[in-house]
């Protein structure tokens, strides 16, 4: 069977996801907008040096970002590595703050799919409550969508009641055509949320790129009625960054996607940022970066 | 440790009114007249209005037939030396003032916006930034005339009338002035009746140039300004851009004086969304066609065709996006959709969506609060409408828009051009050998393809029918102002 693409249109939809960059976001909007933002955080570490130790403080910080700023509510959740997600789970225990795997062999994910179902059952085992799988883009590009499906929902299956979210990567499948394409079959075939990047590529949560995966939800939403949640992860480090990237789903996607159930920014320096700004908000100058602990 | 408890936030965007303490306007202003201000012969103030306030701005002088005639020979004395300069002169000139309007961008905006309705946005991200590259455009042009006329020797015209509406009031007075001045002609320029302000600043901007006395002269006042200037003895040209029924009305006045014209008057443009079109991006494309500067736009999409197997997904996404667009004070910067320009607009408005609906078409209209003083009108869209709906024919210049539906290529190519109009029209769809056969088939001046209301100094702009004659833009917008000699 061949594919069938919906059109989208590069000039136009980066151009709309530009216009609405201008938004003018000041004074109490810029407030929620940081708060709002922080609370949909994944505060994320993946890197072949995390320890035990790391996540922990991580973990802290994911509780309680800014001890001298109480109104800075918890981030949703932490993501981790495999390996970690019991350190996590431990040190989250009780918070509220969920604790998030990537599987499926992270980044590329050119692993078997027994392997990558392994890899599932043993991040849940470990206390994982929502995990972020990646896409085969070896499928996709060979144009199998079968095959990616078939993936997506036999990760689901062993999710079992933890929370799936679908990577994309989006900078490795070449046009805004394919981005959409990529996020209707990852919805048909049962995602809980669809997701940028990896963190891992070139280029992540563009705001063109993020505006054709909320346009894509808007419609799936529209045609079978179930929601379907967002994340935007890879390249939003930066506060204005952030709050382009909620206008875009306030916008696109309404009020109803501004929680953390449907909404998650994947970062790490950006936390920081978020803080650094709402403390100029309150004090009207702008801090240092050792202001705030970095983990 | 504590733990903030999950509870939603609720996030709307803060006002964010554009400041208006930096603004430098004066309680009163003359006439422009021989590179200064005057006041009129017989003294008439008239009070520039906020349409979204209905609060008075300044006062400001109407010109009347004495003003019109002292104009005509302070310009008629300063053409000869004008058009001898140097022609790179003449050009620096320019340069000069398109600096100047770069310099003073962020005031002209929000008079701009103050004057005439429009949204913020729309004054500082297109209104003046296209004005300042249509004067740059032109004043490069200067030195080049015989290559925009190729290998002709061409010569000004001399002194010519120019008169400009009231939806891009300082974004007009550009386009006309701006090649005139670059031929070598000598201008008087009859801003809006309800928008005078940012040509009266453009008069100051032309003093700061220090452009030489007489080369430009403005005269604000009402259609009768206009009406004089027409028909005064001593002009060589005039140009226009308003309505199409004051066009033929100065067509007439011109009949056998041997005087040129160019005309850029009304439109009834065909919108085509084909079923192969990117969807999403086609409703951006035609809300920006509609919706754009409250729809008082002469190309504005308010003829949209669907194509049938997509007419209910278009309306359905059309119909979303309309109720998300932010409709109020044009002063905050995130405003999509601010005022009607004048009360008389908003009555004509008014008229032709009642008719819309005595006739049988069906109204949506955007729910949403509007401010209880100035001149507003919610975005609206009509549905079963047929080709012989006045909504269909007749030229709205409002946020309506009008929603036909064909099934075939040629049934679109043949609505659309069964209009008295043909200013512009515009393609949607993926497959690029479609969309070039379509705009070749099409009797409008403009076509765009994936996209609405881009303009650009570079381009010619103008229309077929009843939507006028003449280009401006680009180097075909140089040949109405000047004389072909050999």
């Amino acid at each position: 069977m061949s594919r069938r693409l919906a059109h989208v249109d590069r000039v136009g939809i980066e151009e709309r996801a530009a216009q609405l960059g201008a938004r003018s976001i000041k004074t109490t909007a810029k407030q929620q907008g940081i708060r709002l933002a922080v609370s949909v955080i994944d505060l994320t570490t993946l890197e072949g040096a995390d320890t035990a130790g790391k996540v922990r403080q991580l973990c802290a910080k994911a509780v309680c970002p800014a001890p001298t700023i109480p109104e800075i509510p918890s981030v949703a959740a932490i993501c981790v590595y495999p390996s970690l997600v019991a350190v996590a789970r431990e040190a989250l225990a009780g918070t509220g703050v969920r604790t998030a795997s990537v599987a499926t062999g992270f980044p590329a994910g050119q692993v078997s799919l027994e392997a990558k179902l392994r890899d599932t059952e043993d991040a849940v085992a470990a206390g994982a409550e929502e995990i972020d799988m990646v896409i085969s883009r070896e499928a996709f590009l060979a144009g199998d969508d079968v095959r990616v499906m078939r993936e997506v929902a036999r990760v689901k299956d062993a999710c079992g009641d933890a929370h799936l979210k679908v990577i994309l990567e989006t900078a490795e499948l070449g046009s805004y055509d394919h981005v959409r394409h990529a996020s209707m079959l990852a919805m048909e075939a049962g995602a809980d949320f669809i997701k940028t990047s990896t963190g891992k590529a070139a280029a992540g949560a563009t705001p063109g790129v993020c505006l054709v995966m909320l346009e894509a939800i808007r419609d799936h939403v529209e045609r079978t009625g179930r929601i379907v949640g967002f994340k935007a992860a890879g390249g939003v480090s930066t506060s204005k960054a952030a709050l382009h990237r909620l206008v875009l789903v306030k916008e696109t996607l309404g009020d109803e996607w501004l929680t953390p159930d449907r909404l998650r920014i994947g970062a790490s320096s950006v936390l920081n940022d978020l803080l650094m700004q709402y403390a100029k908000t309150e004090s009207g100058r702008y801090g240092r970066s050792e202001d705030f602990s970095r983990e | 440790m504590t733990v903030e408890p999950r509870t939603s936030i609720v996030w709307e965007y803060a006002p964010a009114p554009e400041a208006t303490d930096h603004l430098r306007l004066a309680e009163r202003y003359g006439l422009f007249i021989g590179g200064a201000f005057c006041e009129p012969a017989e003294a008439r103030y008239v009070p520039t209005i906020n349409p979204a306030t209905e609060e008075p701005i300044a006062e400001i002088a109407w010109a009347g037939p004495r003003d019109v005639e002292r104009a005509i020979e302070v310009a008629r004395a300063a053409q000869p030396r004008w058009a001898a300069l140097p022609d790179r002169e003449r050009g620096k000139y320019l340069f000069r003032i398109a600096r100047l309007i770069q310099e003073r961008a962020r005031e002209l905006a929000v008079v701009e916006t103050l004057d005439g309705g429009k949204p913020l946005r729309e004054s500082r991200d297109v209104d003046i930034p296209l004005a300042a590259a249509h004067f740059f455009h032109y004043a490069g042009w200067a030195d080049k005339l015989r290559y925009g006329v190729v290998a002709r020797k061409v010569e000004p015209l001399g002194v010519v009338g120019q008169i400009v509406p009231w939806n891009f009031p300082l974004l007009m007075a550009a386009w006309k002035l701006a090649p005139g001045l670059a031929c070598g002609n000598t201008a008087i320029l009859k801003p809006a009746e309800t928008t005078p302000l940012t040509a009266l600043l453009l008069a100051e901007i032309c003093q700061e140039a220090e452009l030489p006395d007489g080369v430009v002269s403005i005269l604000p006042g009402d259609g009768t300004v206009g009406a004089t200037l027409v028909r005064a003895p001593g002009l060589d040209k005039i140009a226009f851009t308003g309505s199409t029924a004051v066009g033929r009305d100065i067509q007439t006045a011109l009949a056998g004086r041997g005087m040129e014209l160019t005309l850029e008057l009304g439109g009834k443009s065909a919108n085509i969304v084909f079923e192969d079109a990117a969807i999403d991006q086609a409703v951006e494309g035609i809300v920006n066609g509609i919706f754009f500067n409250q729809g008082h736009v002469c190309c504005a999409g308010s003829r949209l065709l669907i194509q049938e197997s997509v007419l209910d997904e278009v309306i359905a996404k059309l119909w979303a996006r309309m109720g998300r667009l932010r409709i109020g004070d044009p002063l905050d910067k995130n405003t999509d959709v601010g005022a009607i320009n004048s009360a008389e607009q908003l009555e004509r408005i008014e008229t032709l969506v009642a008719a819309g609906e005595d006739e049988g078409a069906v109204r949506r209209s955007v729910a949403c609060s509007l401010p209880e003083r100035g001149y507003w009108f919610a975005p609206t869209l009509f549905t079963d409408v047929s080709p012989a709906h006045r909504i269909a024919v007749e030229e709205i210049f409002g946020p309506v828009v009008s929603v036909l539906s064909f099934r075939t290529q040629a049934e679109a190519i043949e609505k659309a051009n069964n209009s008295r109009y043909g200013l512009a029209a515009g393609i949607w769809t993926d497959k690029g050998a479609k969309a070039f056969e379509v705009a070749s088939a099409l009797r409008a001046g403009v076509v765009w393809q994936n996209t609405y209301n881009h303009f650009d100094p570079t381009a010619a702009f103008g229309g077929y029918k009843e939507s006028g004659f003449g280009r401006e833009g680009g180097p075909a917008g140089l040949r109405p102002y000047l004389r072909v000699v050999r």
